[in-house]
């Protein structure tokens, strides 16, 4: 048992890689269905994998948990070294979560290169786990860049009819961010008298002049991902090009990433940079947070309705974290997991609706909970998470978020409140002109109800939203210690 | 003048092994007559190259040594090139033969100008005199040429040969007018004695700068970076594929040594001379070959711009004169020389059968006629393009460190940025082969026609750059330690 905490992290990791792997072998779509069944085990089981890590994590120190630690490229002492602490548990266990749901997601609707599909998500889910655990910064950075390529190759090959530009758009974009954090990090090598230890950086003195650069340099590879306005005009293209399972894990997982970066990397190395640009961060999050509604509200294309929603439900994120108040950081934290239940979700019910009548246009269709009753509830269900309804999760992240940012500047707060009410005038317009009203088009009323494979989904996905809104307390528990622990680092000037 | 020991001649005894076997090889290939081209020939050269590879890891690691009068000089940079040199030839070859068999270039003479090549580039790599490096950079170039010129009937050869030759000719005389000013100002050839006269001129004089600029112009040009890199393309999409593999590949590897011996060994102390002029080199290759890349529809046009960017990361690596840049350059010769015959391999599997393979819509939808090579395409793309977790990445990253290191943030900034701008035209090529589909009416290739061992090779040379990872710690250790001595600090 000793044994396998010391390396479950590296389980995790490598395990979904393997497996993928295995899937590529199984060959051409004559063994799709082998393809299929080994995807799914795989992705079982590493879930079950990542259940320890949520039990046996202690709650009650901030510390790195499950640690592994070996030299890798002693030259540049580059180290393989991974750990997690109460931020990045919560975000590894989605992954994990969410990479089944893709999986059976994706089991019938994709037809073509079924084994490369499923490959690409199983590596995809090891290199993100990876970017979660990696403590040291040349492994954070192979795993934050090596995830570019199952992604690139997902849009590209199964997306839509612009994926193409959506996939050279999303890589380019990304890489230039990632690029300049790179120089950053071999700038801070050299500083640090080599080493590579992101741990170390935080406790490295820099002067604020380095402190200024160091943070645009990060700021520039996290504010792309996660995405803030206004490098954020890659994530509507890439969403509405990407197939389902690949909007799922973009909106869900990828998106975690740039915050998580600010949360382990940029913040904490720079903090006196980040206290200087913080208005600048807070007011492009309040941008993002009624700007973005509004261009939300004005869609006709329900992908990319969700997509500028997912960019304005990003906004309260950052809105949290820059604030430096412990409730609204914790808040941003839930709010990134509950995004990921909710925005996924919906991404997978625009997938029922386009699976069968191949159209994303709000226009087309109308009436639908006349013919497809339990996809009704659902698709009003998760709209109302997104609005922020009390009792699922989307309400317990913005509350904390709004609550917190109040203490600190009831203004921010205000501009920030203002979301519940646009944020809940473009989903429920949605869902009326979608679900609800008369049918128009003949072949709306032809549509088939769920699938018990849709309903299965689309339950846990709901599950999922309703324990977090109404019992939120155990992962707020996990963080809690590393926040406060975190905040109290930022309170301290470097200078 | 001193008597010469057996001594003197086994520090050399590859070349001497090679040079050898290589005129044997020719008579034998006269009087050997078969149905296949190079029956005889074609096993015997591979022989040859990889146990010359062999060969040349005796003694690595043991202390440096200058043998033959101070013509040649024994280290473990030398060791570890020449051996790569041999085997990367090896594989050249390797990959090259149906192609060139396909198109009658595939005889005895093309097997022994290469093994000569291969002797040209070991003395290169082994020079420890100006005399041994120009000797060494003509029977190279004088090969190449031979090799571009063989494919008779094409015209685009017999210009690209033309164009390689007189601009060859024009660089080598700049070269040896740079030669001759070092000789006229400090006495004497060698490189070791050039470095000694260090304080005896004065580093403003006119004759030393000029002296310096030539040298450094005669090399940027054999090495093809900005602003001597007009050959490039039209010699890499001239040359049949199989002689564009070669002279594009394995002669960086005698380039980075030649750079290393005369701007480290002979030119160090002169650093600020060569420095700026470096700097702007790199820069501008990285820059053209980045950009002009793009708008290239012709593969082989389009690898000779990423030649020139990539030359433009080793000379970036190079500039700072430090150690840590100087194992940077190298690692990122061995890894790019692999890379890039990756690169070829596949398109010489493709091409085999009667058919180019050098538009770049011939890569279209390749996933779906052979996933595999598809597979193998992306991985060296991705490299090339520098890209986690792949050899690529980490030659871009230990360049960049030792940049970085050496104070040039801004530089390290600007060529970054260039690199985005290149990943792109490394990613149309994925698109290409994964996201379109093949179009109508245009003949596709099978690409079931290569042989069994090639796809075996190719797998192990593709995947080997993303294998390598957990491993290249020690690759970088080997090469570092290879170069102790070089560089300042």
């Amino acid at each position: 048992m000793n044994l396998f905490n010391e390396h479950l992290l590296s389980l995790l990791i490598w395990f979904p890689v393997v497996g993928g792997i295995l899937v590529l072998a199984t060959g051409g779509d004559r063994q799709a269905m082998a393809a299929r069944w080994l995807a799914l085990v795989f992705s079982v089981v590493t879930f079950v994998l990542s259940v320890p890590l949520w039990t046996g994590f202690n709650r009650s120190t901030a510390d790195m948990q499950f640690v592994e630690r070996s030299p890798w490229i002693e030259r540049f002492h580059i180290e393989y070294f991974l750990g997690v602490d109460g931020i990045s548990v919560p975000l590894v266990l989605l992954t994990t979560i969410l990479t089944i749901v893709v999986v059976v997601a994706g089991w019938k609707v994709i037809q073509t290169r079924v084994a490369q599909y499923f490959a690409a998500f199983l590596i995809m889910e090891g290199l993100m786990i990876g970017v979660f655990c990696a403590l040291d910064g040349i492994l954070f950075y192979l795993f934050w860049e090596a995830m570019l390529i199952p992604m690139f190759l997902i849009v590209g090959v199964w997306g839509g009819p612009n994926r193409v530009y959506a996939a050279i758009k999303f890589f380019l974009y990304t890489l230039l961010g990632s690029l300049l954090m790179l120089v950053a990090l071999l700038y801070l090598y050299q500083v640090s008298e080599r080493s590579f230890d992101l741990l170390a950086f935080h406790h490295l003195p820099l002067t604020g002049g380095v402190q200024t650069l160091i943070f645009l340099a990060f700021f520039a590879a996290f504010a792309v991902k996660i995405p803030m306005v206004p490098v954020h005009t890659w994530l509507p293209d890439a969403h509405v090009e990407a197939p389902t399972g690949g909007s799922v894990i973009l909106a869900a997982i990828t998106l975690k990433m740039g915050a998580y970066g600010f949360l382990r990397i940029a913040m904490p190395i720079a903090p006196d940079a980040a206290h200087q640009f913080a208005p600048l961060v807070v007011g492009l999050s309040l941008l993002a947070v009624v700007y973005i509604a509004l261009i939300a509200l004005m869609q006709q294309d329900m992908k990319k309705l969700i997509a500028y929603s997912s960019i304005s439900h990003m906004g309260f994120v950052t809105l949290g974290l820059f604030v430096f108040e412990t409730r609204a950081m914790e808040g941003a934290i839930v709010q990134m997991i509950s995004h990921g239940f909710v925005s996924g979700a919906l991404f997978l019910c625009v997938g029922v609706l386009y699976d069968r009548l191949h159209s994303r246009e709000i226009a087309t269709y109308g009436g639908v909970m006349k013919v497809m009753p339990v996809f009704a509830f659902f698709m009003v269900f998760f709209a109302m998470a997104n609005a922020g309804l009390p009792g699922t999760s989307g309400f317990v992240g913005e509350f904390l978020v709004i609550l917190g940012t109040f203490s600190v500047n009831a203004w921010y707060a205000a501009i920030a409140a203002l979301t519940l009410i646009v944020g809940a005038a473009y989903t429920l317009w949605m869902v009326k002109r979608v679900v609800f009203g008369e049918i128009n088009n003949p072949k709306v009323s032809e549509l088939k109800d769920l699938d018990r494979r849709e309903f299965g989904v689309l339950l846990g996905m709901a599950l999922g939203v309703l324990i977090i809104g109404i019992w939120p307390a155990p992962l707020l528990d996990v963080m809690r210690v590393s926040v406060d622990q975190l905040l109290t680092h930022l309170a301290v000037s470097k200078l | 003048m001193t008597g010469l020991s057996t001594h003197d001649f086994w520090a050399v005894a590859p070349e001497i092994y090679v040079a050898t076997l290589a005129c044997v090889i020719l008579v034998i290939d006269l009087y050997v007559r078969s149905v296949r081209p190079c029956a005889a020939a074609y096993p015997l050269t591979i022989a040859t190259l990889v146990s010359a590879g062999f060969l040349c890891l005796d003694g690595l690691f043991e202390p440096t040594e200058t043998v033959l009068n101070g013509l040649v000089v024994r280290d473990s940079v030398s060791a570890i090139l020449k051996s790569g040199t041999c085997f990367g030839t090896a594989a050249v070859l390797f990959y090259a033969r149906d192609y060139a068999a396909a198109r009658g270039l595939w005889r005895g003479e093309y097997l022994v100008l290469t093994l000569f090549g291969v002797v040209g580039m070991m003395a290169m790599i082994g020079a420890a005199h100006l005399l041994t490096l120009y000797v060494g950079i003509e029977l190279l170039a004088l090969c190449l040429y031979g090799m571009i010129a063989m494919e008779r009937d094409s015209v685009r050869a017999a210009e690209a040969a033309m164009k390689y030759f007189i601009l060859g000719a024009l660089a080598s005389g700049v070269l040896l007018y740079g030669m001759s000013l070092l000789y006229g100002l400090t006495g004497s050839l060698s490189l070791q004695a050039v470095s000694g006269a260090t304080g005896t001129l004065e580093v403003n004089s006119l004759p030393l700068m000029l002296a310096i600029s030539m040298l450094v112009v005669g090399l940027l040009f054999k090495l093809g970076a900005v602003p001597f890199h007009m050959w490039v393309p039209d010699v890499y999409d001239g040359s049949a594929t199989s002689t564009t593999l070669y002279l594009s590949a394995v002669p960086k590897l005698a380039a980075f040594a030649i750079l290393l011996r005369l701007l480290s060994t002979g030119l160090g102390e002169w650093i600020a001379i060569w420095q700026d002029m470096l700097l702007v080199a790199a820069l501008g290759s990285i820059a053209l070959g980045n950009v002009v890349a793009i708008a290239q529809s012709n593969i082989k046009r389009m690898l000779a711009y990423s030649t020139i960017s990539n030359m433009g990361f080793l000379l970036l690596g190079f500039f700072a004169g430090t150690h840590a840049g100087y194992s940077a350059a190298m690692v990122y010769a061995v890894i790019y020389m692999v890379t890039t015959v990756a690169a070829f391999g596949v398109i010489l599997a493709l091409s085999r059968s009667g058919f180019e393979s050098s538009d770049l819509n011939d890569f279209k939808g390749l996933n779906r006629r052979n996933p595999w090579l598809a597979l193998l395409m992306l991985i060296v793309m991705f490299s090339l393009a520098g890209i986690p977790p792949t050899a690529g990445f980490f030659a871009k990253l230990m360049v960049l460190q030792a940049a970085v290191d050496a104070g040039f943030v801004a530089v390290v900034v600007a060529s970054v940025i260039l690199a985005v701008i290149g990943a792109f035209y490394y990613l149309r090529i994925v698109k290409l082969m994964y996201f379109d589909e093949v179009e109508e009416g245009v003949l596709t290739v099978s690409a079931h026609g290569y042989r069994r061992s090639m796809r075996w090779v190719l797998t192990v040379n593709a995947i080997g750059l993303i294998a390598v990872t957990p491993w290249i710690g020690n690759v970088m250790d080997l090469i570092g330690r290879s170069l102790m001595g070089f560089g300042l600090s």
